[in-house]
């Protein structure tokens, strides 16, 4: 197990370096000017210094090596001053956006309690609704409960999520108005009172994501389901006399949970890019409306780090499937 | 069956694979009426504009917002243009769209499988390569790459050329990897069969045995994945849309009406949601057609 896990952890460190490179150098070939915006107005030379003080003079390499260092180095070493309070990183150029002269892990440590809160629960709401309906479906095969959940999850995930966010929004926020169509994220959870407001606002983007989600994870569950009820094990659990309950719910449950779990795992990251569409509808000011205002700004930096952070999510997740895989299933080591 | 039926001295007509592989499609229910609904629409958007010739362009200042009517079956948007009209012309880009980034992702994913599947020395490198792009964060980077070349490409190419052929382009490279990795598999396996030892043994050249005996093999899950590649595509093109990325506001596409529509929804509540059902329908109808062709090409179910 050890070897395996240091195996996968040499195997995801040059694969993110080398995603890091491919981001870096495709902003880099991009035409598009971070000084697009300033008017014309200012004088070519004070647009000169502008680019020198934003280091756009050096050549890419440098600029990526100088930006590897802050990513990796730099923020590192701030996120521990600002938790314990200590001085080291004073003095160390840290990443800026170009957008707002703000540090970009500033501006991401604010708006990510928004899309986690958002995301996070949409996707357990999703996994908890997905599992019932997969077991239940797979025992009752072709039952009328089954052909209907493969309906709806066919629908599920053939709806692209931002038609299904604007319909909730026309029927539930404009017909009925039972929720507001905007998340408001400047809203403080104080008292009861503010608490039902935010658990009203998170309704309809959570429900679009849950809904998402919740139709290939319980495709999955199913399929699981079924290749584990027909093995030898489970017609050995029943003539012990082991009432159904015990086999459905203990032995097998158990062993088809193993290959879902890794696909839960996998999904998590994937979540955060259907999560851009999701807050662009509800206007929910998380990383992904971040990353498309920065990408219409030119704002090199933060779309960079971003983007990268994305691509760790991924990386990490595939390497959490993985050992998951591993520890859950004593079969597939690959060592 | 029931031809042979009546006459049981009459030897069956010669019959290709296909006519059993459309046999066992027709008894998927789900498949059939999807591959109806998909006929139709295609129906609807390459004859369609022949039989309601109003221009999608043409503005008509006097006639905004119009509600359903003669005139207007559809109705009319902001700028008094028809939305019947522009349905159809935005169904034909986003479908084209569709079928266009299907075949370069499908093309780009089998040579990859099959060189990897069968050339022992290119299988690391290339499967490495698969890996890393299913590292990459594929939606970020769309964006990204849409917005960057949006403006070298449509002066190049003019505004709808270009950016027709980036969004083409970048959703076809992000998409490839599942079918290289299904290939793959398959060519493996394949590769230690008799019939492969047979044609090496008689020494088939290498481009000859791709040809002729390992493609033809592989056929049903490329023609599967294939199918999905569609859906998605077309899905991805309006989520690009969606976010104000994709094709230019004077050039319909769905997902571009439904975003145009967004922020009038609470008034005209009908210009989002056709839009949207046509992306849902068709989405809905393809992936049904892949789940269909999925069971009729595997031999396995087949005739059962």
């Amino acid at each position: 197990m050890l070897t395996l896990t240091l195996r996968r952890l040499l195997i995801a460190i040059p694969t993110l370096i080398i995603i890091s490179l491919v981001i870096f150098l495709l902003l880099e070939a991009a035409p598009g000017d971070p000084l697009g915006e300033v008017p014309l107005t200012v004088p070519p030379e004070v647009k000169e210094k502008m680019r020198l003080a934003l280091g756009l003079d050096s050549a890419w390499y440098v600029r990526y090596g100088l930006w590897m260092k802050q990513f990796f180095w730099v923020e590192p070493v701030h996120l521990w001053d600002a938790l314990f309070g200590t001085h080291f990183g004073e003095g160390m150029q840290r990443v800026i956006s170009f957008q707002s002269r703000q540090p970009v892990m500033q501006i991401i440590a604010e708006r990510l309690p928004q899309t986690l809160t958002v995301v996070g629960l949409a996707y357990l709401v999703g996994v908890l609704i997905a599992l019932p309906i997969g077991i239940l479906s797979a025992y009752r095969q072709y039952s009328w409960f089954d052909n209907l959940g493969t309906f709806i999850s066919m629908i599920g995930f053939s709806v692209p999520t931002f038609f299904t966010g604007v319909v909730l929004i026309i029927v539930f926020a404009v017909k009925l108005q039972w929720f507001p169509s905007v998340y408001d994220t400047t809203l403080q959870v104080t008292d009861w009172a503010s608490f039902k407001m935010q658990m009203r606002q998170m309704v309809m983007p959570v429900t679009v994501l849950a809904l998402y989600n919740a139709a290939q994870i319980s495709r999955f569950m199913r399929a699981s389901m079924l290749d584990n009820l027909g093995q030898d094990y489970v017609r050995t659990a029943r003539a012990k006399g082991l009432t159904e309950k015990v086999v459905v719910l203990i032995h097998v449950l158990r062993n088809s949970l193993i290959p879902v779990v890794t696909v839960i795992a996998l999904g998590v990251p994937t979540i955060f890019g259907g999560a851009i569409i999701t807050e662009q509808v509800f206007k929910v000011n998380g990383l992904g409306q971040q990353l498309i205002l920065s990408i219409h700004a030119n704002d090199m930096p933060m779309v960079m780090t971003l983007t990268f952070i994305f691509a760790i999510l991924i990386v990490l997740f595939n390497l959490v499937a993985d050992l998951l895989y591993g520890i859950l299933d004593p079969r597939i080591r690959y060592d | 069956m029931t031809d042979t039926s009546s006459t049981p001295v009459k030897i069956r007509p010669p019959r290709s694979q296909w006519w059993d592989v459309w046999d066992q499609f027709k008894t998927h229910k789900g498949a059939l009426v999807g591959l109806s609904i998909f006929v139709l629409i295609l129906l609807a958007i390459i004859v369609g504009p022949f039989l309601w010739d109003m221009a999608p362009t043409f503005v008509d200042l006097r006639a905004r917002n119009k509600s359903f009517s003669m005139a207007h079956p559809l109705g009319t948007d902001q700028l008094g243009r028809d939305v019947l009209a522009r349905m159809m012309a935005g169904g034909k880009v986003s479908i084209s769209v569709g079928l266009t980034a299907m075949m370069l992702s499908i093309m780009l994913g089998t040579t990859i499988g099959v060189l990897a599947g069968y050339f022992r020395r290119l299988e690391g490198p290339l499967m490495r390569l698969t890996d890393l792009f299913l590292a990459l964060p594929l939606l970020p980077l769309l964006l990204l790459m849409v917005t960057l070349f949006r403006e070298p490409l449509s002066k190049s190419f003019g505004p709808e050329g270009g950016i027709f052929l980036l969004i083409v382009c970048a959703i076809g490279a992000t998409s490839w990897m599942q079918t290289a990795r299904i290939v793959r598999g398959e060519v493996l396996g394949l590769k230690e069969r008799e019939f492969v030892l047979a044609a090496r043994s008689i020494g088939t050249p290498a481009r000859r045995m791709i040809l002729r005996h390992v493609l033809p093999n592989v056929l049903s899950p490329i023609m599967v994945s294939a199918t999905l590649g569609i859906a998605s595509a077309i899905i991805t093109e309006s989520a690009l849309s969606f976010l104000g990325l994709g094709f230019p506001p004077d050039f319909p596409t769905w997902g571009r009406l439904l975003f145009d529509a967004v922020d009038q929804m609470q008034l005209y509540p009908w210009r989002v949601i056709l839009p949207g059902v046509a992306i849902s329908l068709t989405v809905l109808s393809v992936n049904y057609i892949g789940d269909g062709l999925r069971d009729a090409l595997d031999p396995r179910i087949r005739g059962r």
